[in-house]
Order: structure tokens, then sequence, then C-alpha cells
């Protein structure tokens, strides 16, 4: 996974709540057996609309996006995180994410920051000028404006992110923990995890 | 003395395999259910790293989703081929994964195949007080049976595939308590809905939710698989429920379930697991059962729900901005204006399916109402899609088939089909669907479709009229039967 340490860019201000995986990525798209490509179908629904933040050119390419509550609710696909990801999107900030929407997020680089409604209100205006400054080491949020937002983060994930490091293989160094664990389960409960044959 | 602790945290507690200082614990996962739409990218990773599946022996895989629900296999037994190459490339994948990682397959013909989240209990994968997850946010479904079992995305599922573990933090408790009666002709999807209604869609989030009260008590396995599957739907990635004489009963003799004395042993570990007498919970929602009606919904979110005897509410009605805009951008997506009846609103398209309203009793409810009726002319398309091919031979086995063709459905192959239009099964676009669903997102069952979600017996009787309607009006003139 690629290291992510600070952001600076462009941000879509999308404020839209509620948004459902359904809405960053229709059904249709999931047909594939890989993770590439799927920018092309993000939010396919919304870019019909003329005028939509993610067709406009003032946006093209920006690393950051603005949500509103419950970003990222329904469906657990993950495709939905590979979507932004293809979109170049590093950065989603909300007031709240799903929670298996911020965990497939974060096991593909991209960085969820919850802020209260009121600095998210803030970014969405300053965003359709100027660019937002995501720094991961410091958790805060930053403009040009003096506007300083600090947001909480998993110590893990953020050491994950800041590393870009591959969880399974970081798991896998606790085999022995994992096979002890599963010794004790095939004694008191074989009808659960049956020993290993 | 021991600390009194919830039904969740007695499961969390028992598949620690290690915490870490900042609270993360990596928990054990006992049972892992894998389809083909979530699962590609994962064995291809396991293939990039040279890793196997650590548990192959508790991991099973079924095709779901993309399936189409018209026949399979021609008189000759040959397989008939999907239209959609990238629907017949994920099968083919999944296909080729299963029996090269060792895993067990249930294929697209045999007679056990249907949706992940019908076949885990109906097989007695599923078991109480066992980690579950697949990549599908439904697989809340499963703690019906006591499982706290919930959907993972695919990087998790290939951490799962590799270590039969996930790195978690522990939820919080929300107990979820509906004491007294339902009301005639009200059933365990109106409740799943009218929870939706009364917390939100993220109403859940990050929590764990307990199903308390007499209501969840006198619900049947299949009643509680219907409301634990719209655990998610109110933002709640896992939805439990206390094992009880019910839960054993439905397990016992099921082919994967423990036999003998393990059986003995398992019953009497089962009976620990509820929640202690003083637990406390983060958050308790009470309703009252008398307040839940027969209900759909209006808008584009499974927490627009009103009473089927309501009216369309007008965006103003809402306190909050954001939901005011959303409101107003859901009644255009439906068509609908505020203060319209909902009984007025006619409807095209019947779906009964999906893995929230598949199972035997949802057919036998649904046919009950169907049994010497009709649907309505304006019924461009009614189909009925079993869960699993288990369910659909019970129905044949008494006849239900019949009732449903005779009355103008199409009894179909089991599958996801219409609650998603992964496969062909979809509403056009501007058609507007009574569907046993679980979501009515926009574009959900297809591109412009409008998706109101209903029990099997509203949509049943929304097939007979034409339109919405309340069931109970179709129940009184049939003497006898009981929704």
């Amino acid at each position: 996974m690629e290291k992510l340490t600070t952001i600076d860019g462009r941000a879509y201000p999308f404020g839209m709540k509620n948004v459902d995986t359904d809405i960053v990525i229709p059904a249709h798209w999931l047909k594939t057996i890989s993770r590439a490509g799927l920018g092309k179908g993000a939010f396919e629904v919304l870019r019909k609309e003329p005028g939509n933040v993610f067709d406009d050119p003032d946006y093209a390419g920006s690393p950051i996006l603005i949500a509103g509550d419950n970003f990222g609710c329904g469906s657990s696909r993950e495709h939905a995180a590979w979507a932004l990801a293809d979109l170049g999107i590093k950065v989603v900030i909300a007031p709240s994410f799903s929670d298996i929407f911020s965990g497939n997020a974060f096991k593909n680089g991209i960085l969820t920051v919850v802020l209260p409604q009121e600095n998210v209100d803030r970014l969405m205006e300053v965003a359709k000028t100027d660019p937002i400054h995501v720094d991961l080491e410091a958790q805060t949020v930053t403009t040009q404006f003096q506007d300083r937002f600090a947001f909480d983060i998993d110590p893990f994930r953020k050491q994950c992110l800041l590393g870009g490091l591959d969880e399974i293989g970081l798991t896998l160094d606790q085999a022995d923990s994992i096979g002890t664990y599963e010794a004790q389960v095939a004694q008191q409960r074989p009808w659960i995890v049956p020993a290993v044959a | 003395m021991v600390k009194p602790r919830t039904l969740y945290e007695k499961i969390w507690d028992a598949h620690v395999v290690e915490r870490r200082p900042d609270g993360t614990c990596l928990i054990y996962i006992d049972r892992h259910l894998v389809h083909e739409v979530t699962s590609p990218q994962a064995f291809e990773g396991l293939r990039m790293a040279g890793r196997a599946v650590r548990r192959p022996d508790l991991t099973l895989a079924v095709p779901d989703h993309n399936l189409p629900t018209t026949p399979r296999r021609d008189a000759e037994g040959h397989r008939i081929p999907i239209a959609d190459p990238q629907s017949a490339q994920q099968l083919a994948a999944l296909e080729a994964n299963a029996p090269a990682f060792g895993i067990r397959y249930i294929g697209d013909a045999d007679p056990e195949q249907g949706i992940v989240h019908v076949v885990g209990p109906e097989q007695g994968f599923t078991l109480p007080g066992t980690t579950l997850v697949c990549g599908d946010s439904h697989t809340s479904s499963h703690g019906a049976l006591g499982a706290l079992a919930f959907g993972i995305g695919t990087s998790e599922v290939e951490h799962v595939l590799a270590t039969q573990t996930l790195l978690l933090k522990q939820s919080k408790t929300m107990a979820v308590v509906i004491e007294g009666e339902l009301g005639f002709g009200v059933t365990p999807k109106d409740v799943a809905l009218a929870i939706c209604g009364h917390i939100g869609t993220a109403g859940g989030t990050g929590h764990v939710m307990e199903y308390r009260g007499s209501v969840f008590r006198d619900m049947s396995i299949e009643g509680r698989l219907t409301v634990a599957n719209m655990s998610i739907e109110a933002g709640a990635r896992s939805g439990l429920f206390a094992p009880d004489e019910k839960t054993f009963a439905y397990l016992q003799g099921r082919p994967m379930a423990p036999k003998g004395a393990e059986w003995d042993a398992a019953i009497a570990y089962w009976k620990t697991l509820h929640s202690d007498e003083g637990a406390q919970f983060d958050k308790v929602v009470v309703i009252d059962a008398a307040d839940i009606a027969p209900t759909v919904t209006w808008g584009t979110s499974p927490e627009d729900v009103v009473a089927v005897t309501g009216l369309v509410p007008a965006p103003d009605s809402f306190e909050d901005a954001s939901k005011r805009a959303a409101a107003q951008k859901s009644l255009d997506y439906m068509g609908l204006s505020a203060g319209q009846r909902m009984e007025d609103v006619a409807i095209e398209h019947i779906f009964i399916g999906s893995c929230t309203n598949s199972r035997i009793e949802d057919l036998r409810a649904a046919a009950a109402i169907l049994d010497g009726r009709h649907i309505a002319s304006g019924i461009k398309h009614a189909m009925v899609v079993p869960g699993s091919g288990l369910v659909k031979r019970q129905a044949e086995a008494e006849g239900l088939d019949r009732i449903f063709v005779q009355a103008g459905f199409e009894w179909r192959e089991p599958g996801c089909s219409a609650c998603l239009g992964m496969n062909p099964d979809k509403v056009p676009a501007g058609e507007r669907c009574a569907s046993t669903s679980n979501r009515n997102f926009m574009g959900r069952q297809g591109p412009g479709a409008r998706t109101h979600l209903v029990s099997p017996v509203m949509a049943a009787a929304a097939a007979v009229t034409g339109k919405l309607t309340d069931v109970r009006e179709l129940l009184k003139d049939k003497e006898g039967v009981v929704a």
C-alpha cells in the first residue's frame, strides 16, 4: 500500500448526506474481477445531472472529497473504495461514516476524516475556491485562512497508513497465537473449530 | 463478582486471540461464507502473495448474486450459457477458486444452492456463539441464530482467508426492545422497517444491536432472520438474538450442525449465551409493538417509512435542512408528491425474494394471500425467487408454486435476483416495484427503478390490487388466514 502522510489539494464540495455505496458505484460495476478501473463508474447516477461537482473542471483530479453525514452506508462493496481510489481520492471528510466503508477505505490507503458538521460546512465553503491541507501525522485539516480542525484516528490505522503497511503480513506474524487459540477451542468446543487433521 | 456482560461481550471475549495496548483485538473468525462478487480480488491477492487459505474447512463458497433465475441446465443436463460475459466470468472465477484453495463449493445447479444468507442457517453452517463473516453487508442476518455475524470488504475477505482472523475494535452495544404483541397483519418485515424509521439508517452505526423483548422472543427463527438481516439498514453491522429453544429446534439435524455428544455439549454452551441480568447497553431503544403497522417505504432510504394507510410526507415536515433536501430529491426520483395517499400508488412490478424475505414462511404467507386470486391487470411482471433450492423444493412439495403460477407470478430459480439486479432481473426505469428486499436506494433494482419495500403479504396484496394496499383488508375477506 502507498504511504499517506500529507495531502494538499482541491476538494470536491459534494456534501450529500446518507450517500450509500450503490450511489458511489452501482451494482453493474461489481462484475469485475480486478480492483482497477472503477473510477469510470464512480457516482454514475449523479454524474448524469448537469452541474455535478464530479464533472466540474474546477475540481477534476481533486484528492479530497467532502461529504455529508453517514457516508458509505449500505452495501459492503469495497468497489466503492476502489472507485474513489481510482478517481484519485486520498481523503474523505464527513461528519460520520458507515463502519464498513471506513474500514474498506483504510485498507485501500484512503483516509476518512470525521469532523463536526460546522467544520465540514466551513470546508465546503473553502473548497469552492481554494485548496485544503490534510496532515495525518499532526491529525489536522487546515486551510490558508487560518482554519485548523483537529481529528481523531485509530492509532493502528494511522500507523498502517503512514507506513503503507500490509495488514495481512502483520497478522501472519501472529500465526503462533492463532494456532494456540485454535488448539484451545478444538479442546473446549470442537464443533466450532475442529482440530486440524 | 464478575461484571455482568451482554451477549455481544460474551461472544467477543471468547474470540480474542490477542489484545493490543490500544484496544484493537485480533478476533478469530469461526465461519466464512464466500460468494462470487466480493471474492475474486481476494483470491487474486492470495495468489500474488503466495498465500494459502488457513482454514478451508471453516469456509463455504456459494454463487448467488449474478446467477440468472431462469433454468441453468438444459434437458440433457448441460449448462445453459450465461448471456452477460462479465457475470459468467465472475461465476467461473469462484467455481475455479474454491477447489483451487480447497474450499467446499455449492454449485449453481446443486439443490442446496441459494443466497448465502439463506444457505448458511439452512445447512447448520451458522451456529450460535460463532463469529461469522461474509463479503456482504446482509451477513447481519445470521445474528438471528445468535452468531456474531457481519459484512466485510474484499480486503477483509482476503485477511480472513489467509489468517482466519480480523483486526477489530470492540463495538458499542444497543438494545432494541419491543414489548407487546404485533397487530393483525403485522410481520417481522414491518418490525425491521419500523426500526429503520425509528432510529434512522445511521442510528446503529458503531453499535452491535441486541433484539430484546416479547415480540422478538415470540418470533420464529425465519422472522428473526428477516429482522437481523436489516440491522445493517439501521446502521448496525450486526444484530443479535439470544439463542433459545426455538434456535436449538431449528438447528437440530441440519447437515453441518453438531451431532451426538457434540450436540449435547453445544446446547449446554449455547444456553450460556444471553445477556446477563444487569448487563449495561450503551444505548437502549424502546418501541411499542402496538405502534407498528403494515409498513411501506416512500423514499430512497430504508428509513423513509410510513404506515400503508398513511400519506407521502411533505419535505418541509422534516426538522433537519439536509433531510428536507434529501426528501425532495427522493420524491422527485420516486415520482410521488407530498400528501398523496400511499394506498393510491399504482405498482407495475412485484418481487418476492432476497435474503430478507425468501424463506419458506415468507412464501407460505404470500401464497395464502394469493390463493384463489390473480394479479391485477396493471401488473406487468410479478415473480417469486426462492432463497435456496431447498426452499424451492419445499414450496413445491406444499403446492405453493402452483398458487403463485395460477395467480400470474413467475416461479424462478434461487438467487439474489432483482434485489440488486446484477443478473438480468431488473425493474425498468421509471417503473414501480413492491419488493420484499431490503434497499430502496436510487437505481438499486435497475437504473431509474422505483422501489417500495414491503413484507411478503403486502407484496402479495399489491399484486392483487395493482397498488400499495393494506393487506389487512384482504385478510378480512379470507377467513382463517393469519399473516
